[in-house]
Formats: C-alpha cells, sequence, structure tokens
C-alpha cells in the first residue's frame, strides 16, 4: 500500500471500555514523519488511545485517520495491510513468554517471510544490539527485568521498518542513561527513516523534551493541550506547569497530614507489639 | 419496582440465553480454530511441540490411573461376578468398560486437568499480558497461532492416550483378577478377544476425538476470552477462567459421553 503520509488524525474521537467513557471529543493530528509526545497522568488513557490507533478497540464515536483512511471503515483485507506497517511497543512488553527475546524480536520477521533461518537470527541479535541487549538474546522474557522486556519490546517493534512506531511508555523503568539512549534509537530512526510516524506515550519530561516535535496532553478525559513543545514550555497554565515542574498544588501535599487517629494508633500498637 | 409477573420469566430467560450466546461463540470458536488449521504456517511443528505438551508429558499419569483403574475394575468385577459363578467373564466385564467407558472419559477427564487446566491459563495470561493483542498487530493470527496446533495436538494426543490407557487398565485387571485372585489366564484373555469387536474399539476412538475436540474449545476459549469476564479482571480472571474451563469441560464430556453412547449403542 502506498499512502504518501502516515499522518495521524482524531476526529471527534470519544473512548472507553464497555458503558465508561474514558477519553471524550478528542480531535487533534499528529503529523506524519515526526515524533509525536502524548501526556498525561496515570490512567488517563494514554494506552487506551494507543490501541485504538492500532484498531484492537473500537471507539464509542468519531473516527481515527491513519495516513488518510478511516481506520474503522477499511475493509478487512486492506486493515490488515495496513496494520502491517504499524510497530508497538506495549506498556509491559508484551513479548511472547514461550519464546526467547531473539525469537520474539524475530517473530515479525519469522513468521511473514521465508528467509533462512540464520538470516532472520542475525538480523534479531542485530536489533537487540541497538537496544543494548545482544547478550540477551537467549534468555526468555521471564528471565529478565522490566526495563529489559521493554527495550525487548522496541526491538520486536522496531524489526520489520515500520511506518508507524507506537511507544508506550519507552523510557519508563529505565536508568538515565538507558533511557538516554532509547531517546537516540528514536531520534536516529527518525533521521533513518523520514516518513515514519513515531507516537510516543511518556511520563519522562526530560526525555519529551528532548525528542517530542509535537505534544498532545490529556487531562480528565480531554485534550488540554495540543502544539510543539515550545510552546508547550511557555504555556502559562497552570496544569501544564504543574506537569512540566513536577509540582503539585500545596492542598494535595498536606492531605497525608491528615490522618484518621485510630488508625494511627491501630499502627503504632502494631509496630509495638 | 412492582413485582412484575415477567419477572421470574425474565431472570429464567437471561441465564439460558447467555447459556445459548456462549455455546454458539463456543462452537464459531471451534469452528474459526479448525478453518486455519489449514491458514497456519507451520502447523505441524507447533502441533508436535503441543503434542508432546499436552500428550507426552500426560503419558505417566494415563499410566497410572489407567493401572489403579484396571486394578479396581478386577477386583469389583470379581466380586459380582463370583457371586453368579460366572468370574471367567472378568476379561469382558473389564476390557468393555475400559474401552466403551472408562477409558475415553477418564482420559479426557484427567487430560482436562493436566492439560487443559494449563492451556487456559496460559491463553490467559497472554491474554492479560497483551500479548495476544501483540500477536494481532504484528499480523499474526492468533488463532491459528494459539487454538490450531492445540487442536491438532488433542486429536492426536487423545485417541493414543485413551488406547494406552484402555490397555494397562486391561493389565491392572490382569493384576487384581489373575495374580491376585487367581482366575485362569487363558480364560482372563479368551474372554477380551471374544467379547470385544472392533465396534466397541472404534466406538471408543469417536468418543475420544469429540472429547478432543470438546477439551480443546473449552479450554481455549475460556483462556482467550479471559478479559471478558464479568467476575473478575487481572490474574483473578486468569485463575477464574481455569477453574470454569475445567468445570465446563468436564460437565460437557459427560454429556456428550451420554449422548454418544446412545447413538452408538
Ligand atoms: N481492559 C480494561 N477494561 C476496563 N477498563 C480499563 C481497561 N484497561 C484500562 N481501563 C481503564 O481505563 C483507564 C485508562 O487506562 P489506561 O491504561 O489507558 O491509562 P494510562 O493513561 O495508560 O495510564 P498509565 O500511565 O498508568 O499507563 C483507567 O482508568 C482504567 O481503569
Ligand atoms: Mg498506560
Amino acid at each position: 500500500m502506498h499512502t504518501a503520509s502516515w499522518e495521524i488524525a482524531f476526529e471527534n474521537l470519544s473512548l472507553g471500555y464497555g458503558e465508561r467513557t474514558i477519553l471524550r471529543d478528542i480531535t487533534a493530528t499528529l503529523p506524519a514523519g515526526k515524533i509525536s509526545v502524548i501526556l498525561g497522568g496515570s490512567g488517563c488513557g494514554k494506552s487506551t488511545l494507543l490501541k485504538n490507533i492500532i484498531g484492537l478497540h473500537r471507539p464509542q464515536q468519531g473516527k481515527i485517520w491513519v495516513g488518510g483512511k478511516d481506520l474503522f471503515d477499511l475493509p478487512r483485507a486492506e486493515y490488515r495491510r495496513m496494520r502491517r506497517h504499524m510497530g508497538v511497543l506495549f506498556q509491559d512488553g508484551a513479548l511472547l513468554g514461550a519464546l526467547t527475546l531473539a525469537q520474539n524480536v524475530a517473530l515479525p520477521l519469522s513468521e511473514h517471510t521465508s528467509l533462512p533461518k540464520e538470516v532472520i537470527r542475525k538480523a534479531a541479535f542485530d536489533t537487540l544490539a541497538q537496544v543494548g541487549l545482544r547478550e540477551f538474546g537467549d534468555y526468555y522474557p521471564n528471565e529478565l527485568s522490566g526495563g529489559m522486556r521493554k527495550r525487548a519490546g522496541l526491538a520486536r517493534a522496531i524489526i520489520a521498518s515500520p511506518s508507524i512506531l507506537l511507544c508506550d511508555e519507552p523510557t519508563s523503568g529505565l536508568d538515565p542513561i538507558t533511557a538516554a539512549k532509547m531517546d537516540n534509537l528514536l531520534l536516529s530512526m527518525k533521521a533513518h527513516f523520514a516518513d515514519m510516524t513515531t507516537v510516543v506515550v511518556s511520563h519522562d519530561m526530560q526525555s519529551v523534551k528532548k525528542i517530542a516535535d509535537y505534544v498532545l496532553v490529556l487531562r480528565d478525559g480531554q485534550a488540554v493541550f495540543a502544539g510543539s513543545y515550545q510552546s508547550l514550555a511557555t504555556s502559562n497554565d497552570p496544569y501544564l506547569q504543574q506537569f512540566l515542574h513536577r509540582t503539585v498544588e500545596d492542598e494535595e501535599q498536606r492531605r497525608h497530614e491528615e490522618q484518621d487517629p485510630r488508625v494511627h494508633a491501630a499502627i503504632q500498637d502494631w509496630l509495638a507489639s | 419496582m412492582a413485582y412484575a409477573p415477567t419477572a421470574f420469566l425474565a431472570a429464567l430467560g437471561r441465564p439460558v440465553l447467555e447459556y445459548i450466546n456462549t455455546a454458539g461463540a463456543m462452537t464459531l470458536f471451534l469452528l474459526s480454530g479448525i478453518y486455519h488449521i489449514g491458514t497456519s504456517r507451520k502447523i505441524w511443528q507447533r502441533s508436535l511441540q503441543q503434542v508432546y505438551l499436552i500428550g507426552s508429558k500426560s503419558l505417566f499419569l494415563i499410566l497410572l490411573i489407567g493401572i489403579f483403574c484396571g486394578m479396581v475394575l478386577g477386583l469389583q468385577g470379581y466380586y459380582t461376578l463370583v457371586q453368579f459363578g460366572s468370574v471367567g467373564m472378568l476379561g469382558s466385564a473389564v476390557s468393555l468398560t475400559l474401552i466403551r467407558e472408562l477409558g475415553p472419559v477418564l482420559t479426557a477427564i484427567m487430560l482436562t486437568g493436566r492439560a487443559g487446566s494449563s492451556i487456559t491459563a496460559e491463553i490467559g495470561v497472554m491474554r492479560i499480558s497483551d500479548q495476544i493483542d501483540a500477536l494481532d498487530v504484528m499480523d499474526i493470527n492468533s488463532m491459528a497461532y494459539l487454538v490450531s496446533p492445540r487442536i491438532v495436538a488433542s486429536l492426536i494426543s487423545f485417541p493414543l492416550l485413551t488406547a494406552i490407557f484402555d490397555t494397562i487398565g486391561i493389565i491392572g485387571g490382569y493384576l487384581t483378577g489373575v495374580l491376585m485372585l487367581g482366575i485362569n489366564q487363558g480364560a482372563y484373555f479368551f474372554r477380551i478377544q471374544n467379547s470385544v469387536t472392533l465396534v466397541d474399539v472404534t466406538g471408543g476412538f469417536w468418543k475420544s476425538l469429540v472429547f478432543a475436540l470438546i477439551v480443546t474449545t473449552v479450554c481455549c476459549f475460556q483462556g482467550y476470552f479471559t478479559h471478558k469476564r464479568r467476575d473478575s479482571v487481572g490474574p483473578a480472571a486468569v485463575g477464574n477462567a481455569t477453574t470454569s474451563a475445567v468445570v465446563i469441560s468436564c460437565i460437557l464430556i459427560l454429556v456428550a459421553d451420554y449422548i454418544l453412547t446412545s447413538f452408538l449403542l
């Protein structure tokens, strides 16, 4: 399928689970060939939004346009072809527990091509090397740390050179150096594949500052900001400033002082016993 | 809310409709699984791996259950037959009970506990940790990847293990009947040869194939739709899915056994 640009657009999008609406009336365009970052508090629906972009959930209302096509209006076969252009890093990596890292990373190739085994294996190890995991190719996911699984998930997402790369919190749970490496990897991929659209969900403001071309901020089920990182940094919306500078309003900070005296006494009793 | 005379009917109807709904969904699930046997790449390689997990790893259990089952049949059969002075019939009693009924049913129930539960748990964990979504995103059909190989493997494993169960059970009956209680060895085996017909054997074989489909469908289905459970979410849902899978499989095995027996006799 030839699509000139892999832009992702939301049109009056509302989504949620069952009766419950989590995001409502989102309209935004994530530019093609750029890195867009979705920001928002924990539990505000970022992962849910990502799953809708992939087409795993149907929105309750509105449309998602991917590469100029209405994702939920495509014939099944064309939707599948579209999905082949997407690489996804799930929040917890979502590596198959029954396969080693190398087998996991190689999956898109071993399932869809008839390349010889050694070629596939080499490609898997080379991609693992990009995320600093070459030595761990023969380990099983459960033998690794959360951050390592996440990096392996990223390797799997990029092995088939996707046109759209969706990453759910690629740097959470990583140390600052490895996180910086992941940022560099994303930037170098952007430089290498000029028309690759990258969508990153992140809480890591340093990383956002480094990689973001476009930022979408979600809060209370709505998009409260959409625009470049510069305009986010200079915005004087109090919530955005809190997000940028990691501060909270005093009121919220003071809350834990008001502990119920009964709870306090019970805990003291327990500690003394 | 005023009591409506139809409320009772509604309360009765809703679960019934739900059951029918689920039964339909499971049937479609099975058909889809069978269809994808044809479309799945590396189906033999994956099925073979599942034969190892479902079949080969259950072999010891089946041997153990089989030998004791046969031994108990030998004992019980002996003490019943001795009242009629026809202990010579023991061979035929043991072998027919095993081949027609106990072999297929007990093997299927044992495999539900041994292999079916782990199928549900494994697929359920894959569901709640996004692994099935990840397969879909990579355009790897999750039915073809997860369900079809298990259907093939069960269709291979269930009849083979049933045959092993029957054989070892007959040996168990021999141990108690002949070696312990002193029935004539020749009579024991002669009676088996004499009374077991090919129809009995094929009947047991068909049963084990049907049970294989039931167990894999129910267990894969429960795992695959762990996230749709209304009673729980997350790891608890995997646990509940496993329980449901085992319970539903066992019930369906016995119901199907009754229906098949009434057709086969
Ligand atoms: N499978 C599900 N069924 C029902 N509700 C769900 C499901 N998954 C998530 N939710 C709900 O949707 C909301 C958004 O969840 P989501 O995982 O999208 O949050 P998030 O923004 O990714 O949070 P985090 O930053 O912690 O990952 C949450 O309030 C959660 O309770
Ligand atoms: Mg999330």
